[in-house]
């Protein structure tokens, strides 16, 4: 198997992009991204995506973002694991130049979720879900979360606004973020009065509905050489990629407090790269909802079981902190743009192990890692970066 | 979700028909053809009590399309005294009553609002626990 690397990024702005069009904004991110590594042409795009054909009406979706981009003629398809879609479409494509199948590779990561109206949106969300045994009873995707948070809050005696660093640190970091939807701080006062969405998630707790791209290109470490300039920023090399399931629905979990297929593909990406929790230096989590941060860290090796809450300090988990999280704002801060959000993750990995995370930037930052949930907890990828 | 899958469906949803499995006698709902507790393979029909706990819950305020006329609801997991958990709606409740441990029975009410086609989908929901165990 051969080693891979990143050797470009490039991501759209995320928001209500109401101007641009998913084909439009997937090019914005693919065109910087090869530009970023500076190369013409490649062999493969892979996209992820989870709504193109609820939302959009629009299957086919590689292909016709491929025809878009000038890309005539090579491999394109679509990869879908729910709000996995962008970890496990960089899996594939990470796969098809480890094989030496392809040696140049785009992976992007698109969703477009402001062209239709909330209710169709959240119906459409909740297909991450089981159809006939959860979405069918009429549990939106904030509500399963929603059911998690409470038990939790139940089971470990957690006060209310003991999830509230989570989101504060996660819009810090956004503010320095050029490309994040919300750039402005929070305080806990706006945390504490945010309208409630799902007992107990408030609107603070909860990552936005919006639109968003981001793309990797993807290369043999051997050749980076061969494809890159002297100028160029600098290869990353992925050290870990891993995946695991869980089952679909929450109310069939072993333990819904529990993130086993967090657990065991974090595992799984610490023997792949050779390291222990200790040794990463930034962390890249699904805050989707902060309920989510508590149960990430709990399940990665960070905290223990139950006291995942107890993180969400500056200290802790801030750009100076012993782990920091969200570092370009994350899913509550940049967004959530789910198809793309696990391309956003690495790509915000990689402007940090190579020194262009601006005000954002981590010192000496070596190791990072990035972990993409699908679902309620039902699909979760995670991948490790080095320098 | 359409008629011919409402229609296979209708026996766990009317009457919560699930499973025994023969190999590790554990409870299954809803059916499925493996076990997933065991990965053997699951075994004859058998209808759950429909009784059980909330183990925890939420009351929702932004809903899915199909669901806006009921809005606000609280929805549920469902510890049943035989061990599956389910996800479902409480109904016969006010909001603000439920809490994590009440003891509830499983009731067949309408699901959702009627869809152009004018199909209407019954299922369960549970409410508070009218009579004891005997
Ligand atoms: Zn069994």
């Amino acid at each position: 198997m051969r080693s891979v690397s990143i050797i470009g990024i490039g991501q759209s702005a995320v928001g209500e992009l109401w101007d641009r069009s998913a084909r439009h904004i997937a090019y914005d991110a693919i065109s910087a991204a090869m530009q970023d590594a500076g190369i013409e042409t490649a062999d493969a795009l892979f996209l992820g995506n989870m709504l193109s054909g609820s939302l959009l009406e629009q299957e086919h979706l590689a292909t016709l973002v491929a025809d878009f981009c000038g890309l005539r003629g090579i491999e394109a398809a679509k990869v879908e694991a729910a709000c996995a879609s962008g970890a496990a479409t960089l899996r594939i494509g990470t796969m098809a130049v480890a094989s030496g199948m392809h040696d140049l590779v785009i992976v992007a990561g698109l969703e477009k979720m402001t062209d239709t109206v909330g209710k169709d949106t959240t119906a459409g969300l909740a297909t991450a879900s089981d159809a006939e045994y959860e979405a069918l009873h009429g549990v939106s995707f904030v509500g399963l979360n929603a059911l998690i948070m409470q038990r939790y809050m139940y089971e470990y005696n957690v006060p209310i606004d003991a999830f509230a660093g989570f989101s504060i640190n996660a819009h810090r970091n956004g503010a320095n973020n050029p490309n994040a939807m919300f750039q402005e701080a929070i305080d806990l006062d706006a945390y504490v009065k945010a309208p409630v969405i799902a007992t107990p998630i408030n609107i603070m707790d909860s990552s936005p509905i919006c639109d968003g791209a981001a793309a990797l290109i993807l290369a043999p470490t051997e050749y980076v050489k061969e494809f890159t300039t002297s100028h160029h920023r600098g290869a990353v090399q992925i050290l870990a990629s891993a995946s695991a399931n869980d089952t679909l629905a929450v109310h069939d979990r072993r333990d819904p407090l529990f993130l086993e297929a967090a657990y065991v593909s974090s595992q799984k990406a610490y023997q792949q790269a050779n390291v222990t929790p200790a040794d990463i230096d930034l962390f890249e989590l699904h805050d989707a909802f902060t309920i989510m941060s508590a149960l990430s860290l709990e399940a990665t090796g960070f905290a223990r079981r139950g006291e995942g809450w107890r993180m969400a300090h500056e200290e802790q988990i801030g750009i100076n902190g012993k782990l920091p999280l969200s570092t370009m704002g994350g899913l509550k801060s940049r967004g959530h743009p789910v198809g793309a959000t696990g391309v956003y993750q690495v790509a915000e990995v990689v402007q940090q192990l190579t020194e262009s995370a601006g005000a954002n930037q981590v010192r000496n930052a070596r190791i990072g890692m990035a972990q993409n949930i699908g679902g309620s907890g039902a699909t979760i990828i995670t991948h490790i970066l080095g320098t | 979700m359409g008629i011919p899958n409402l229609w296979r469906t209708k026996g766990q949803r009317y009457s919560l028909a699930g499973e025994i499995c023969p190999s590790c006698s554990q409870h299954i709902f809803p059916p499925r053809d493996v076990c997933p507790h065991c990965a053997k393979p699951a075994g004859p029909i058998h209808t759950l009590s429909g009784r059980g706990e909330v183990y925890s819950y939420t009351t929702m305020y932004n809903v899915p399309q199909g669901f806006q006329e009921q809005s606000p609801y609280t929805v549920a997991l469902v510890k049943l005294e035989e061990g599956p958990m389910v996800t479902a709606q409480l109904t016969d409740v006010e909001n603000e009553e439920v809490a994590i441990g009440m003891k509830v029975e499983m009731v067949t009410r309408k699901l959702r609002e009627e869809s152009e086609e004018g199909q209407i989908v019954y299922g369960y929901k549970f409410r508070p626990r009218l009579t004891e165990a005997a």
